[in-house]
Order: structure tokens, then C-alpha cells, then sequence
């Protein structure tokens, strides 16, 4: 009998521990709204889940809660895929939400239409960040190529800013150089034989330069630059704007089967249309995203963005045609890089 | 014991600065990789002074976590105790064929990547896995879920219990339970009162190692868990989505926590040794 109070006893604490735990997590259970999201909006989100949440409130009486879920664009599309019931996704790369619509068909083809400015409430832009008094001279692309520098990227295979720092040096080369892909190829070349690390998402570079005092200069999205300069002190850190670089679209899309689902497409609908609303924009102005109506944004916040050339993504005949000429097997990523 | 007996008759013979050297790598080497991480952890989650630990701690999606941690826990070490009972006394006390194979696929999990088997259980019941329409047409959720967090837990600690069970259970052999078998009693008395007190303390190891693997588990629960935060975020999870968010305080606090837990773990393992250390050393508390 003494067996039993030995072995039983801790069984039933753990059980009873579990069951409380059990009660504790479906007591926060209320509506409930999933946004599936990618690396670097984890701090727009967390301010403007809360807002959203105010106006919500003030605009119908009810009270929602708003679940975020983060990692590598490419990854969290795969989990969409995979079952994970997001009503939103807020994703880097269309080419990421035109892979859930055609794999999980669980929104349209045309999702990209049904918002204005291509489903892209803000942008953002790739630079550099470099250490304090920028010791190496780094000013431009060109300076990138010189020998000794060490530059940081992601992986362009599996990151979808790594996607858009080739594109902005491309975009750079074409400005440069003109039609001559020679020579733009040439400039990659020579830029990746200068990086030693290519980690698999945006937050994993920064953490490699930052943290782990890696390079002389991160490519980064304009909004990672400066949340890193704001975190780690601005003592340590400079932004760097290149003369040109390339306006990436982060696009938004409601997928619909889920919040049918759920019941949420009303209130999907309406977080995603409350990000071009003033509010919306000036928080994505505050974190550092460019607003896609910068007149409704804070002008205090405006001025922090630097003046540069922006090329798009059209300049290089669309994602449908960029993402298998540059990135696809055997394209001219693969082409150019040798892994050291 | 044999090899008791051997140290007698036999002192090492090594010089004193061999001895010393030895104890000294010995020593460097815990220190080094041991005692001194742990420490770190727990400096780094207390530089922000004990305020910045406890909000970190408070924070409802660091409880979630914590809740939900300690709900898995609670599921799968009971699970993987019965199953590791269940599959010891088939393999020990009976002889059937291919009993060397169920002990191979018993220590698959050891062998097999916790990411694989993560991919497996998405490959199974994802939305487009081998169950996955069939599952979502009845409404039941289990990747990105809690259930598909607690198969892939219980998938990763499956060996523990049945680990430390086997040999034990082996080299005591079927003796004890003829015995009682003779005497009259009916086949679940004698594994009630006969098999299982023979083999408590190797059970209770084996449910302290599953406990720690199962709070700790990062690989395999990665890639079911869906990152919700607040929802199906575990501990080593929470920790991880911090350190990115440069929360690097709040990090090392929850980090701290689950190494706590651990210690925890340990501190009953030491404290059972030390007050039943007679039963162990008699041989598993034998009646």
C-alpha cells in the first residue's frame, strides 16, 4: 500500500496541475482573431493590435482579442498551408500569400485587388546599418564589393528580405550600368563573396551583427535598421541610406475560409481596412514602415525616413518573373554564390 | 558488489599529480560548461534587478507559456508512465518473437531528430496530410493545436520510463512473481504489490528525466506549435520568440524559471536518494 501513496500521489498532483492549468487557458477564450505575420512586425503589431482593439470596442461595444503569430515570411506561409487557421496574414513577399491562395485555395487568386495599393498599407526600403562613425567608409553599393568588407545578408533562398537586398543591389547596378546584367551579376558576385554567414531569416542577421558583433555592414529593412538602432543605443549603430534601393511591398490579405470559419470575417475585414485609417498609418510611420498615405501619418516621424531612388519591383517585370530568373534552382543566385 | 570489492584489494596506483590533474580537468570542465551557463542564465535574467524578473514572469503571454508548459508536462509524463510500465513488463517478464525489435523502435525517438518527428505528425494530421481533410470536416484540431504539442512531446520523452525499466526489470527476472502466482495471488496483485514496488526508484528516474525532457522539448514542438502567442507558445518557445524581440532580460528570466524547474527536478531526485538511500541500495526497495 505504501506503493501506492508513493507513485499515486505525484500522479495526482500533476493531474491536478494540469487540470488547472487546463481551466486557466479557456478562461481568456473570447473572440478571437489569429494574424499569422512575419519576422520584423512584431512591435507594429503589438501597438497596433492594441489600437485596433480600442476601436473595435468604441465602433460596435464588443470586446476582441487579437493573436499574433511570427517567424520567417516562407515558414509561417507553410504553416497556413499546414492547418494553421490565421484569419490575416501579413506576410514580406506576395509570392508567400500566392502560395497559400493556390495551395490551400482558402482565399481567391485576386486577393491582391481587393485592398488598395496592391494589399500593402506601408512599405519599407533596404539599407545599411553599420557600426557607429562608420569606420569602413561604407556609403554606396559599390563600397560593399571592396575587399575586407564584410557584409551580412540573410539567405536570399530562404529569406524574403534577403530577396529584396539582392534586388535593391540590382536595382543599383541598372541605375549604374544600365541594361549591362553582366556587370549587375558581376556586383553580386563579388558583394556575396564578401559575406561569411547567410542566416535563414531578417532577425537572425540582425542578431549576428548586433549581438554577435559580426561585419562591417547588415542590409537590412529600413524598419529592422532603425528598431535595432532604437533597442541596442544609438552609440553603436549608424543607418546608411544607399543613392538606390527598392520599395518593397509587405502585402496583407483576409484568408477567407478561415474567418468563415470563425465567424470573423466582419471584424477581419475591418483590421485590415483600419491599417490604411489614420491611426494605422501613423503607427506604421511610428515603427518605422513607410505609410502608404503619408499624409495621414505624423510628420515628426516622416522626416527620420531618408531620401533616396526607388526602384519596384515592376522595374524587374514582377515577383512572377523575378523570383525564378534570380532565385529560382539554377538561377543567378545559385549561379554566383559559392558557400566558403 | 563485485566491483567494490575489487577498489579494496587494488588502490589506483596513479602518482598524486596524476590524481590531482585529472580532478582538476574534472573540475574545469563542469565548471566551465556546467556551473558556469547556469549562472550566466540566471545574472543576465536578474540584471534588471528583481522588478524587471517578476514582470517578465507576469507578463499573460509569459504565463500563458508557462501555463501551458506545465499542461503538457502534466499529459505526457503520465502518458509515457503508463506506456513505459506497460511495454518494461511485456519486454522483461515475457518472451515473444520480435521482442528485440520492439525494444529498437522503443529507442527510435532517442535516434530520430526531434524536427522529423515534428514534420511527421504535420505530414499526418496538417491540413494537407494523410488526415488532415478528414479531421478538419469533423472540426478537430490537432497541429497548431495543444494535442498535436502533446503527441510530439510525448513522441520525443517515449523511451525515458521504458529505458530505465527494461534492465532493471530484466535482471530481476520472473522469480518474486512465480512466487506470488504459487501463493494465490491474482495476476494484477502481483503486479500491483510484487512487479511495481521492485521497481519504483528506477520508475521515479525515469518520470523525473521524461518530466525535464518534456518541459524542455524546443525541436519537435517548433514545428506543430504554430508560434500563437498566448495560445500554443511553451516556455523554451517564449524564450526564443524574446531573445528576438531584444527582450534579452525578459528571456533569461523565463530561461531561469525552466532551468528551475529542472533544479527542481533534480533537488527531488536528491532529496528521495538521500531519505530512502537504504531501500535503493537494498536493491530497489525489495519487500
Amino acid at each position: 500500500m505504501r506503493f501506492f501513496s508513493f507513485i499515486a500521489g505525484p500522479t495526482v498532483a500533476a493531474l491536478a496541475a494540469g487540470f488547472l492549468a487546463g481551466l486557466a487557458v479557456p478562461a481568456v477564450a473570447q473572440t478571437r482573431l489569429l494574424n499569422v505575420s512575419y519576422d520584423p512586425t512584431r512591435e507594429l503589431y503589438r501597438d497596433y493590435n492594441a489600437a485596433f482593439i480600442a476601436h473595435w470596442k468604441q465602433k460596435t461595444g464588443r470586446t476582441i482579442a487579437v493573436r499574433q503569430s511570427h517567424g520567417g515570411s516562407g515558414a509561417q506561409a507553410r504553416a497556413v498551408i499546414d492547418g494553421l487557421e490565421a484569419d490575416i496574414v501579413t506576410l514580406a513577399l506576395e509570392a508567400d500569400i500566392d502560395a497559400i491562395a493556390e495551395r490551400s485555395g482558402k482565399l481567391p487568386a485576386d486577393w491582391k485587388s481587393r485592398l488598395p495599393n496592391n494589399s500593402s498599407p506601408y512599405t519599407s526600403t533596404i539599407v545599411f546599418l553599420v557600426r557607429k562613425g562608420n569606420p569602413k567608409a561604407i556609403k554606396d553599393w559599390d563600397d560593399l564589393v571592396k575587399p575586407g568588407i564584410v557584409v551580412i545578408t540573410p539567405n536570399p533562398k530562404t529569406s524574403g528580405g534577403a530577396r529584396w537586398n539582392v534586388l535593391a543591389a540590382l536595382a543599383w547596378a541598372k541605375d549604374k550600368y544600365g541594361d549591362d546584367e553582366a556587370r549587375a551579376t558581376d556586383l553580386l558576385r563579388q558583394l556575396f563573396a564578401n559575406v561569411p554567414v547567410l542566416d535563414t531569416g531578417a532577425r537572425g542577421s540582425t542578431t549576428t551583427f548586433v549581438q554577435r558583433r559580426i561585419g562591417d555592414v547588415l542590409l537590412a529593412w529600413e524598419n529592422e535598421a532603425f528598431l535595432a538602432l532604437n533597442e541596442l543605443g544609438p552609440d553603436k549603430f549608424e543607418v546608411v541610406a544607399p543613392t538606390v534601393s527598392i520599395t518593397a511591398e509587405p502585402p496583407v490579405a483576409l484568408v477567407d475560409d478561415n474567418a468563415e470559419k470563425h465567424k470573423m470575417t466582419e471584424v477581419a475585414q475591418a483590421y485590415l481596412e483600419y491599417l490604411y485609417s489614420a491611426d494605422g498609418q501613423r503607427i506604421a510611420a511610428k515603427h518605422y514602415y513607410r505609410p502608404s498615405k503619408p499624409e495621414l501619418a505624423n510628420p515628426e516621424d516622416l522626416k527620420r525616413f531618408p531620401v533616396l531612388k526607388l526602384a519596384t519591383i515592376e522595374d524587374f517585370g514582377g515577383w512572377k518573373a523575378a523570383q525564378p530568373k534570380y532565385f529560382g534552382d539554377g538561377g543567378v543566385f545559385d549561379q554566383i554564390f559559392r558557400p566558403k | 558488489m563485485p566491483s567494490e570489492r575489487r577498489r579494496v584489494e587494488l588502490p589506483t596506483s596513479e602518482s598524486a599529480a596524476v590524481r590531482m590533474l585529472l580532478i582538476a580537468i574534472a573540475v574545469l570542465f563542469f565548471g566551465l560548461f556546467l556551473v558556469l551557463p547556469l549562472v550566466l542564465v540566471f545574472a543576465e535574467a536578474l540584471r534588471g534587478g528583481a522588478a524587471g524578473f517578476v514582470k517578465a514572469i507576469v507578463d499573460p503571454e509569459a504565463q500563458a507559456a508557462i501555463h501551458l508548459t506545465l499542461l503538457i508536462a502534466a499529459i505526457s509524463v503520465p502518458a509515457n508512465m503508463i506506456f513505459g510500465i506497460a511495454a518494461a513488463w511485456a519486454i522483461a517478464k515475457h518472451d515473444f518473437k520480435g521482442k528485440s525489435f520492439v525494444i529498437t523502435l522503443i529507442d527510435l525517438p532517442f535516434s530520430v531528430s526531434p524536427v522529423v518527428a515534428g514534420l511527421v505528425y504535420v505530414l499526418l494530421f496538417g491540413a494537407q496530410g494523410y488526415f488532415g481533410s478528414w479531421l478538419s470536416a469533423h472540426g478537430i484540431e490537432i497541429i497548431f493545436a495543444v494535442p498535436g504539442i502533446v503527441l510530439a512531446t510525448i513522441f520525443v520523452t517515449f523511451p525515458f520510463v521504458a529505458r530505465e525499466l527494461i534492465p532493471l526489470m530484466q535482471e530481476q527476472g520472473t522469480g518474486d512473481e512465480e512466487a506470488a502466482l504459487s501463493l494465490g495471488a491474482s495476476g494484477f496483485k502481483t503486479f500491483w504489490y510484487v512487479t511495481l514496488p521492485n521497481v519504483k526508484w528506477a520508475l521515479l528516474y525515469g518520470v523525473l528525466l521524461c518530466n525535464a525532457r518534456a518541459m524542455g522539448e524546443f525541436g519537435a514542438v517548433a514545428v506543430v506549435s504554430g508560434k500563437i502567442r498566448g495560445l500554443t507558445n511553451t516556455m523554451p518557445l517564449h524564450v526564443e520568440i524574446l531573445y528576438n524581440e531584444y527582450a534579452f532580460t525578459a528571456a533569461f528570466a523565463v530561461a531561469s524559471l525552466l532551468a528551475l524547474l529542472a533544479l527542481f527536478t533534480l533537488a527531488v531526485k536528491a532529496l528521495l536518494e538521500w531519505r530512502y538511500g537504504d531501500q535503493i541500495a537494498a536493491g530497489s526497495g525489495r519487500h
